[in-house]
């Protein structure tokens, strides 16, 4: 398992380099933070003790090392404006958020995968340009634009369902689901559009590939063909995308939930920016390079699962 | 065709729309589309709808043009000298692009907007970095084959200095794959950019943009839904006229696809 190894160690060193891009970043805010807790007063003694207190006296690299260290702990400070440890706030928002991503991520693969499969085997006929068509309409809609046609067909015309709101899921799992249903299609719908380009682009190359042509010459059927050996490596692709579009998931989400009204992460993300509440800001930007780069890593792993020859490269 | 017709827009917009888009026109709030004179109707301060989905495209063309300018400007050197001398400095490189990617562009406009303040220019600037790490990779590995070209070898043995092979040799070799990247990147700009906006965290009001009347539009969705339909159009129209353009060039310069 020399892969995962070497996997895990380029992993660590991007979580290194993007938790000094955070500390950096938040070094840079205009404003001195003793003088912000100070108050008015700006009084050289008190700032000078709580500049001692916060270790703000200290040089950079133990500044440095003093905040990675409590951050690993899991303490990322506390919200300006609440006096919550951020930590807390992040764990409380983050089930709801995930909750969504889930269900995005579902709509995602069950959009996505199989229309790129059907474009790609119906490759030139009229059901592959539809599929294009759709996927290319699909990719050129804006999310939060696709979210307000939804509310206003499905909530204010139809009243089908609710127009925005959370319950939580333990409360009542039926309604908890018909609110999260329109947000969950709103993320995952746009992205479904990229996994079916994907798919149908890694389906047409492994189609052509040779051990297509030797499993149709030994008379497998068509499904067989299609499902079992080309889907399979073409899986490979589909998951490094999925992976990879993490990063615009939790966007995504951050949208998501502002025009629903979903208290999760997104949200969590937007009030911050807006109050300038920077230990937020701070927390929220390092929990989700920490998701990213773990995703992937996750995703490295699967993909060595699904193709020994990068295991054993 | 139809990049055509927002590019044109963007470039006239002052002569093409009928009314000034900060204009209110009293007699006419919240007038819904063919009302004479204002074909798309009005808004809730009795501004034009045309006038000022015309003027957002001002605001999308920018940022599009901006981000994607600012994305080539650095990646492209980056990419070039990363896959050309490899080593250690390709190591470095591919490892800050790869730290790069892990922060969703949004995190990165936020942050941006919280340090330097909400603005178009910010909100570019955000869209831009965040596609540097694509472009850095497309150009690097378009080096990377290049480089083993036999004519980059007859300027080697010709004993042409690092800087023309790089100028002379290899970027113009790559054009073909850049200029399909800009039509990759120019369409998920002007989409970033009004998803900013729509936040709050890109164009500020009442300067139009199509992301700003989203947002006007939210509140007056159910009664006035053609607020939010218009500069939703806009924004398709926009970026699916890009991204038909960037498959036609795709088909047309990469033999590959």
């Amino acid at each position: 398992m020399s892969f995962l190894l070497r996997r895990i160690m380029t992993a660590m060193l991007a979580l290194l380099l993007a938790s000094l891009v955070v500390f950096a970043g938040a070094r840079s805010l205009p404003g001195d933070p003793a003088i912000a807790l100070s108050g008015e007063g700006h009084d050289p003694t008190v700032n000078a003790v709580i500049r001692a207190k916060y270790g703000l006296d200290r040089p950079v690299p133990v500044q440095y090392a003093r905040w990675a260290a409590l951050a690993v702990r899991g303490d990322l400070g506390r919200s300006i404006r609440t006096g919550l440890p951020v930590a807390e706030m992040i764990v409380r928002r983050l089930p709801i958020t995930l909750e969504l991503a889930i269900l995005a991520t579902a709509i995602t693969i069950a959009l996505g995968v199989p229309t790129g499969v059907l474009a790609a085997t119906c490759r030139g006929r009229p059901v592959d340009y539809i599929m294009n068509g759709i996927g290319l309409f699909g990719l050129s809609v804006p999310p939060f634009w696709i979210g307000l046609v939804l509310i206003l067909v499905f909530a204010s015309t139809l009243k089908w369902l609710p127009a925005s709101g959370y319950v939580p899921l333990l409360v009542d799992p039926v309604e908890n689901l018909r609110r999260m249903m329109l947000p969950a299609f709103v993320l995952g719908s746009g992205f479904a559009a990229w996994v079916m380009r994907q798919t149908r682009s890694a389906m047409l190359e492994a189609l052509r590939s040779d051990y297509v042509r030797t499993a149709r010459a030994k008379g497998l059927p068509s499904t067989a063909v299609v499902m079992r050996h080309a889907l399979r490596n073409s899986l490979i692709t589909v998951v490094t995308v999925l992976g990879l579009e993490l990063g615009v998931l939790i966007s995504g989400s951050v949208i998501t939930e502002q025009i629903f009204l979903i208290p999760g992460f997104g949200k969590l993300i937007v009030d911050a920016v807006v109050t300038r509440d920077f230990p937020i800001i701070q927390g929220v930007a390092l929990v989700s390079a920490v998701a990213y780069i773990g995703v992937n890593l996750l995703v490295d792993a699967i993909y060595a699962r699904l193709d020994p020859r990068i295991r054993f490269a | 065709m139809c990049a055509l017709v927002v590019v044109l827009a963007a470039l006239l917009a002052p002569r093409l729309a009928p009314y000034d888009p900060a204009a209110s026109d009293e007699d006419a709030v919240l007038a819904p589309p063919f009302t004479p004179g204002h074909p798309l109707g009005t808004d809730e301060l009795g501004r034009d709808v045309l006038s000022r989905v015309i003027w957002g495209a001002r605001a999308s063309m920018q940022a599009g043009v901006l981000a994607t300018g600012l994305a080539f400007v650095v990646s492209v050197p980056v990419g070039l000298v990363a896959g050309y001398y490899g080593g250690w400095w390709d190591l470095v490189t591919m490892r800050l692009v790869d730290t790069l990617l892990a922060f969703p562009y949004l995190i990165i406009a936020v942050g941006l907007a919280a340090i330097l303040g909400p603005s178009l220019a910010n909100a570019s600037l955000a869209i831009g970095i965040v596609q540097i790490p694509k472009i850095v990779r497309v150009a690097r590995a378009e080096t990377l084959s290049l480089r083993e070209e036999s004519y980059v070898e007859a300027a080697v043995a010709a004993g042409a200095p690092d800087r023309t092979i790089l100028l002379r040799h290899l970027l113009p070799n790559m054009t073909n794959s850049l200029i399909v990247q800009v039509t990759v990147i120019l369409p998920i700009a002007i989409l970033a950019e009004s998803s900013l906006s729509f936040l709050g965290l890109g164009v500020q009001p009442p300067t139009p943009s199509w992301g700003v009347m989203l947002t006007a539009a939210q509140p007056f969705m159910a009664q006035m839904p053609w607020l939010a339909v218009f500069p939703g159009l806009a924004i398709v129209l926009a970026t699916l006229s890009f991204n038909l353009l960037g498959d036609g060039l795709r088909d047309a310069l990469d033999p590959r696809a």
